[in-house]
């Protein structure tokens, strides 16, 4: 079984996803940013490919994936820090990133890749679901790599039921109808979107993500869904000064609530 | 050949809706009910009325004399400056805010570069009392003042786009961001034939009002309806799309599409998309655009901001890639030249945009039998700011 099955397998709760934009700060971060988070118990990681263009991400991650491009980030060095980690790592991996991307890197060739280095799945915003279906599907299915799909508020039933057949392992559940990093807090309209979700029965777990910055959102997403996904706070906590592995534990724990001071934090 | 969109919303094999799921809902609201309601009778009603009397149509179709004369051959000119708020722009964003109207929307946003879309839109939200934002990259609000200013006059809130190149690129990256973040009561006013299916379709159907104009006017002025070149220039491509509409199939017709090359096609500061361009994806069309080989959208670079943009319509990377329209690629110089030379010519201070169409006189062949249509998309009110700066070379 793969790494990213077995993780669902083995846990159905709690489990946290972590995004970071490769290249930031610096364009040789990779590694020490996966050990970092998986040694912070990190249960999985989500590689953002850095894009020109990223239409469904806030500014924070549009100015990291900036930084990440200046600091001369390319797929090819990726898939060589990839390839450095998995010689010491066995934690799943997915990578974000848009469609122009995999198109340009040729869409079989960056299949392969993927695979060849250890990426586990895939998550592209703006590969639409039919597209996949009827173009893509059958060769992410040969080549053993997940894709995962997103669902939002505005998401019909129907569709939310044909992406649980097409996602996995998990669906990745957009909190708001947002970009990235754009609010703070849940409110009761998400919380009432949360449970009409867990009512359907859908084969495929969720993970809550857009807007989960700390341990109070983290633990409200965990409530209503196997776990949750940061991105923004974690790139903003990856700017401050200091230790960039002691960021990250520090980071990560106050999410956990292992932190001394977690349980105080109420923003 | 077929120059139409497939159900799916693909030009040959450009186009598509390569959106985040989040937009899906609207886009998809959008592609279901944009041909229902536009060719319902009240709304043709509706949107033939504010053509007439609003925005002031039909567009005279105008014989150039002394620019024939200089260049030995006959030349007409589609008066699109002549329209209310001074360029093709609000042929589609009359019929856009008719279609927002029955989606129920009750926000309006758009991107803007030359701020001809931007001021269209604004002039329509004000129009029907609607709450309109307006994106705008900062470099473009410093070189096109004067539109921001209407744009505020008439009601409009201007916000300023800041990543990227500063330009129209990143003011649409904005704009579908707002989308996403308001997903119920708002509509997005594209200003040209770009953008995920329905829009490069829905506003090539409005702006090809221009060419159903053509057919009659050319007809009346010469006895036949079809001319045997028509000029227009390309940013997204709204304007050059209009004015091919109807003679698409009508391959006696050479189509032109005029394109920026800024400092020149290789100087590294262009938006010469159909030379530099590669297929991929960008704002949700599959199409040519200037990229890197790792699929990194390149910043484009012309003194117009209009064309200034790295991607082409979908429409016209088909008619490119297939050979029925021809591209031409003109640089800043030889855009104010042309415009200067117009102005004293005709008369007519051209937009900035429409005059790199003009220059193209000078690189494409014709003889002194043909009829030549040049779509003058607007006019050079906006650009007064950059003319001035060059009144001394080329005045
Ligand atoms: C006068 C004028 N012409 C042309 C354009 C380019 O747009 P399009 O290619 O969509 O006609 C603009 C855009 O701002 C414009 O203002």
């Amino acid at each position: 079984m793969d790494r990213l099955s077995r993780l669902f397998q083995e846990k159905q709760q709690d489990i946290l996803n972590i995004y970071f934009t490769a290249g930031y700060p610096n364009l040789q971060d990779t590694e020490t940013i996966i050990h970092s988070l998986e040694k912070s118990g990190v249960d999985l990681i989500e590689i953002g490919m850095p894009y020109s263009d990223p239409m469904a991400d806030g500014p924070t991650i549009q100015e990291s994936g900036d930084a990440a491009l200046a600091n001369g980030m390319t797929l090819e060095i990726l898939f060589d820090q990839i390839t450095a980690v998995r010689k010491k790592s066995d934690v799943p991996l997915i990578m974000m990133g848009y469609f122009n991307q995999m198109m340009q890197y040729g869409e079989l060739r960056f299949l392969k890749k993927c695979k060849e280095v250890g990426v586990d799945g895939l998550i592209l915003p703006d590969l639409p679901l039919e597209v996949y279906e009827t173009e893509y599907k059958a060769l992410f299915e040969e080549m053993g790599l997940h894709i995962i799909f997103l669902i939002t508020p505005q998401t019909p039933d129907a569709r939310i039921h044909k992406i649980d057949s097409l996602s996995s392992p998990f669906i990745y559940m957009v909190s708001n109808a947002a970009i990235t990093g754009a609010k703070v807090g849940i409110s009761d309209t998400q919380i009432s979107y949360f449970e009409r979700i867990q009512k359907m029965g859908l084969q495929n777990p969720r993970l809550i993500g857009f807007g989960i910055s700390n341990y109070k959102t983290y633990r409200t997403a965990c409530d209503y869904s196997s776990g949750a996904i940061i991105g923004s706070a974690f790139i903003k906590a990856l700017k401050d000064a200091g230790n960039l592995e002691e960021r990250i534990e520090d980071f990560v724990s106050s999410v956990k609530g292992t932190a001394l001071h977690a349980t105080n934090t109420t923003d | 050949m077929t120059y139409e969109v497939n159900p799916n919303g693909f030009y040959g094999e450009f186009g598509g809706a390569y959106i985040p799921e989040m937009l899906f809902p609207n886009i998809e609201e959008l592609r279901q009910k944009y041909l229902d309601f536009m060719y319902d009778s009240a709304f043709q009603k509706e949107f033939q009325q504010l053509l007439k009397d609003y925005v002031g149509r039909p567009s005279p179709l105008y014989l150039a004399k002394r620019l024939s004369k200089h260049y030995n051959t006959n030349i007409y000119l589609k008066r699109e400056d002549l329209n209310h708020t001074g360029a093709h722009k609000i042929n589609n964003t009359i019929g856009q805010i008719l279609m927002a109207q029955r989606l129920g929307k009750k926000r309006i946003i758009a991107e803007t570069g030359a701020g001809q879309h931007g001021v269209a839109t604004a002039t329509v939200c004000a129009l029907m009392g609607l709450e309109c934002i307006v994106y705008m990259g900062a470099v473009d609000i410093e070189r096109q003042a004067p539109n921001v200013s209407r744009m505020k006059m008439l009601g409009a809130k201007v916000v300023p786009a800041n990543s990227g190149s500063k330009t129209l690129k990143d003011a649409t990256n904005e704009a579908i961001r707002d989308w996403i973040n308001h997903p119920n009561d708002t509509h997005y006013i594209i200003g040209s034939v770009v953008g995920p299916h329905p829009y490069p379709d829905m506003v090539a159907r409005f702006q090809a009002v221009i060419s159903e104009e053509m057919k009659w006017q050319l007809n009346e002025q010469t006895g036949r309806e079809n001319p045997d070149i028509i000029i227009a220039c390309v940013g997204g491509g709204s304007n050059a799309a209009g004015a091919f509409y109807h003679y698409l199939k009508d391959t006696d017709v050479r189509l032109v599409a005029v394109e920026a090359a800024g400092m020149g096609i290789h100087s590294g500061e262009s938006a010469a998309t159909s030379v530099l361009g590669t297929k991929g994806i960008i704002h949700g069309s599959r199409t040519l655009l200037m990229q890197t080989e790792d699929g990194q959208i390149i910043e484009p670079y012309s003194l117009s901001a209009g064309l200034d943009y790295p991607g082409i319509g979908p429409l016209h990377a088909h008619l490119i890639d297939t050979k029925r329209a021809e591209a031409v690629s003109i640089t800043d110089a030889e855009a104010l030249e042309a415009a200067f030379f117009l102005s004293k010519q005709e008369g007519i201070i051209p937009a900035l945009e429409s005059a790199h169409a003009f220059a193209a006189l000078d690189k494409i062949k014709f003889s002194n039998q043909d009829v030549i249509v040049i779509n003058l998309s607007g006019r050079g009110d906006k650009d007064l700011g950059t003319y001035i700066k060059y009144l001394d070379q080329y005045g």
